[in-house]
């Protein structure tokens, strides 16, 4: 009898669990009863996350919004790659975003959020992040969420080294990962040693509305221009760059690249280099790249195309460069919140190596140069070394700091995370990675001011660790508690594409400033429609325009006719909602284009070309009220020849 | 005999336990039994729920708030309404005789929650089930329309006097 008393307890406090529902599901095995992880993530119904993270798509194109330490998933940000959701690409207001110098690119490859900074803190007002692939840098506006600015890379490729804010967001920089002749032009690919370049842009940020602008480029020779992070407090004013392939290898580099025990740290001092454009002691190169703006006024984008970018030849500018040698095709390139610790992960290195910026700064006082390469000096190894972390793991990336003292290093091939001690460089912790961790990231821990409570460890690979989905599996994050000694895994999460690297902050930096509606009074759009009264539909040539209004639940004009079979139809629609989470979309059959979806106050265009005569409906595509399935219209079209005159009403009117 | 009541016992504790973790919502309860009173309110002394408490009207129209409210009400209400005919809410001739100033414009400035917890407004959503939009108007823009709204209605009575 005394078995079934205590099962009733059981059941009793079994039933407490299960019915708040809060213990349950997402930590480790055991966890909720046994350390109780899954409460340290928990978020209850209702309550908010304590962080934003801003999680790259990687290949997506686009950057996708966290709570932590939820690990939920609130929005996914379209920046350099269409979105039939959001219209992004597809709609005539967003269109210019995405041109190139090589026309429309429709995708993109995202890879590193990092963002805007003032005295070296984390401000919450932007969010940068670079595209590898046709090198540019996007700008994402934290009171909207929406990308509005891009800026191409001329003489560059493979943007991996970007986009690294400096501590007052001076300027984010773009690195050149694969060498290219400088100008392009044709050439035997076997002539790469001595010819292909590396540029170095550095893109001037306007304090006041964050405009970007290529202020100059550093031409560098071809290495391959990896991973950057800015200098911090004493060693802000010099932005640190890693480098392999200071071979110059152009095939096989997988063994050719290789094959130098030491490839590079470049130290870049852009105050110095500020000083030499002011001296005018630069080069205006001609060239052609696109620069992109969203204007939030006129809810539409433009694209300029800039011929010219002022260029820097490092040999010719003493003390703008100089290469401070660092073990085995270093990749990730990390200033600690103090600005003395450089951190330099060689890839192919059993070691992780820490150069001081103190030790740097009297050796390029003492002049005490180890030769030079391309006329650029090159530093002692042993003059600028602070210290080596001895074997930690296989497979070094990437370090970010909890502003404790600790460092934080992620190890691809041994898949784990390892906490070191700046200064003694001992390892004091270690935890697995399921798999193949990438980049971590502390939110603040690329900057003066960490938040070290959580550490997100980006997954390339994730194998069992989901349900499956076919042969293509999600990528992962995991979340760390790192507010204690050790390092306690609490969470893993899927995401979206490839998350590369994050970004992240205290939710009450970014929060309290985001817009909730556009107001109507200030939309500036050329084809806005302010009431129902002033909507219309006017043709130009073989041109429609109707100027269309949407408000809960339906459209003005419904009923349009006078269209004709060789039309273009424009449809500008204008939001009328002023009231927070009331977007509406619209889709027509047959437009070979996406949805639009327009959130209050806010106007947008697509176009149409209808096929055949006909009467054709377009809806509401997102469910806005009880009436939702009502929020519909129809266009007829006629034959080309056809007489019937342009006409619209609402109910008759 | 002497089992059975103490697992009796156990499981009563058990959800009290339980009850009382997962409450929370007493909130709720007690809007439910306000609802419950369902007291007959004459609707021009019902003010409404909302910013405005009480509001005292000039005895003539103010003519430039009213001209003021009939713009406003182009841009941000006739997607909706009209004066004198049902559109996808209420015609709004003589909306100042049938409702208190203050829940005209306390509909107006605060409408989600006017429809979940006033009778009156929570009776029009269930007859016209699109929910009044929020135009996030300040407060002086709906008193503005409100002037217009005694405008219209004055004109309606000097031509019911004619």
């Amino acid at each position: 009898m005394r078995i079934a008393k205590i099962s009733i307890i059981f059941l009793g406090l079994s039933m407490l669990m299960i019915s708040c529902g809060s213990n349950n599901g997402n930590g480790a095995t055991g966890g909720a009863l046994q350390g109780n992880i899954a409460a340290k993530t928990y978020v209850a119904p209702g309550e908010k996350d304590e962080f934003y993270a801003f999680i790259s798509g990687g290949f997506s194109g686009q950057l996708a919004v966290h709570g932590l330490p939820s690990g939920r998933l609130f929005k996914v940000i379209p920046v350099f790659s269409v979105d039939g959701e959001k219209a992004y690409g597809f709609n005539e207001e967003t269109k210019p975003m995405l041109n190139t110098s090589f026309g429309f690119i429709p995708w993109g490859d995202s890879h590193h959020p990092d963002l805007s900074q003032t005295n070296g803190i984390i401000d919450g007002r932007w969010c940068f992040i670079n595209e590898n692939n046709t090198p540019r840098v996007a700008r994402i506006d934290l009171t909207t969420f929406e990308t509005v600015e891009i800026i191409e890379l001329p003489n560059s490729a493979g943007n991996h080294s970007s986009p690294y804010v400096t501590d007052n967001t001076e300027y984010v920089v773009a690195g050149t990962r694969f060498g290219v002749p400088v100008p392009q032009r044709d050439m035997p690919i076997d002539d790469y040693k001595g010819n292909f370049k590396g540029a170095l842009s550095f893109i001037k940020v306007d304090p006041e509305d964050g405009g970007m602008n290529i202020e100059f480029q550093v031409l560098m020779p071809g290495f391959d221009y990896d991973k950057a992070h800015p200098g911090r407090g004493k060693s802000h004013g010099w932005m640190f760059f890693t480098t392999y392939n200071a071979e110059e290898a152009n095939t096989l580099l997988e063994v050719n690249a290789s094959q130098l025990d030491k490839d590079f740290i470049a130290a870049v001092n852009w105050k110095k280099a500020e000083e030499y454009i002011k001296q005018g002691k630069f080069s205006t190169m001609e060239t052609n790249y696109a620069h992109n703006v969203y204007d939030e006024g006129t809810h539409s984008a433009t694209s300029t195309m800039v011929k010219e970018v002022r260029v820097i030849d490092p040999a010719e500018c003493p003390g703008v460069v100089y290469f401070m040698p660092m073990p085995k095709s270093p990749h990730g390139c990390d200033v600690d919140p103090t600005g003395e610790y450089i951190v330099g992960s060689g890839k192919l290195s059993a070691n992780v190596t820490v150069h001081s910026f103190t030790k740097m700064m009297d050796a390029i006082k003492n002049e005490k140069f180890d030769g030079e390469r391309y006329g650029i000096p090159v530093l002692n190894f042993e003059d600028v070394l602070a210290g080596v972390v001895q074997q930690p793991g296989l497979g070094p990336l990437h370090t970010e700091f909890d502003g404790k003292g600790f460092a934080y290093t992620s190890f691809f091939i041994s898949s784990e995370v390892v906490k070191w001690k700046l200064g003694t460089w001992e390892v004091v912790d270690r935890k697995p990675t399921f798999y193949s961790v990438g980049h971590v990231m502390i939110p603040g821990g690329n900057s003066q001011q960490p938040f070290g409570k959580y550490l997100l460890a980006m997954n390339k690979i994730t194998k069992d660790r989901f349900l499956p989905t076919g042969p293509e599996v999600c990528q992962s994050a995991q979340l760390y508690d790192i507010s204690g000694d050790k390092m306690q895994l609490l969470l893993d999460f899927p995401t979206i594409g490839e998350p590369h690297y994050a970004a992240g902050c205290p939710a009450d930096l970014i929060a309290p400033n985001s817009k909730k509606i556009y107001k109507l009074e200030d939309n500036k759009h050329p084809y806005v429609t302010k009431s129902e009264k002033a909507t219309k539909v006017v043709r130009e040539g073989n041109e429609v325009h109707i100027y269309m209004t949407m408000i809960r639940s339906h459209f003005a004009p419904d009923n349009i006719e006078g269209v004709k079979v060789g039309d273009k139809v424009y449809f500008h629609v204008t939001n009328l909602e002023q009231d927070y989470d009331v977007p509406h979309g619209i889709a027509m059959i047959g437009a070979k284009t996406s949805e639009l979806l327009i959130m209050p106050g806010q106007t947008e265009t697509f176009t149409w070309e209808p096929r055949g005569p006909g009467v054709w409906p377009f809806y509401c595509t997102d469910f806005c009220s009880a009436l939702h399935q009502e929020m519909q219209g129809y266009v007829r079209v006629s034959a080309k020849d056809s007489d019937i005159k342009l006409s619209w009403s609402l109910d008759d009117e | 005999m002497k089992n059975i009541i103490t697992i009796g016992l156990l499981f009563s504790i058990a959800i009290v336990l339980l009850v009382t973790a997962c409450s929370g919502s007493s909130d709720d309860k007690k809007q439910v039994a306000g609802k419950e009173e369902n007291k007959t309110i004459d609707p021009m002394q019902d003010k409404g729920i909302g910013p405005v408490e009480s509001i005292s009207l000039p005895g003539l129209i103010d003519q430039t708030m009213a001209v003021l409210g009939d713009t406003l009400f182009i841009n941000k209400c006739t997607a909706c309404h009209k004066i004198y005919k049902r559109k996808i809410g209420p015609p709004l001739v003589g909306v100042t005789k049938r409702r208190a100033p203050e829940w005209i414009m306390n509909m107006i400035l605060n409408p989600d929650e006017m429809v979940m917890k006033n009778d009156a407004a929570r009776k029009l959503l269930m007859e016209y089930i699109a929910p009044m939009a929020n135009q996030s108007l300040e407060e002086h823009e709906a008193r503005a329309l409100l002037e217009y709204f005694r405008s219209i209605d004055a004109d309606q009575t000097s031509l019911k006097e004619e």
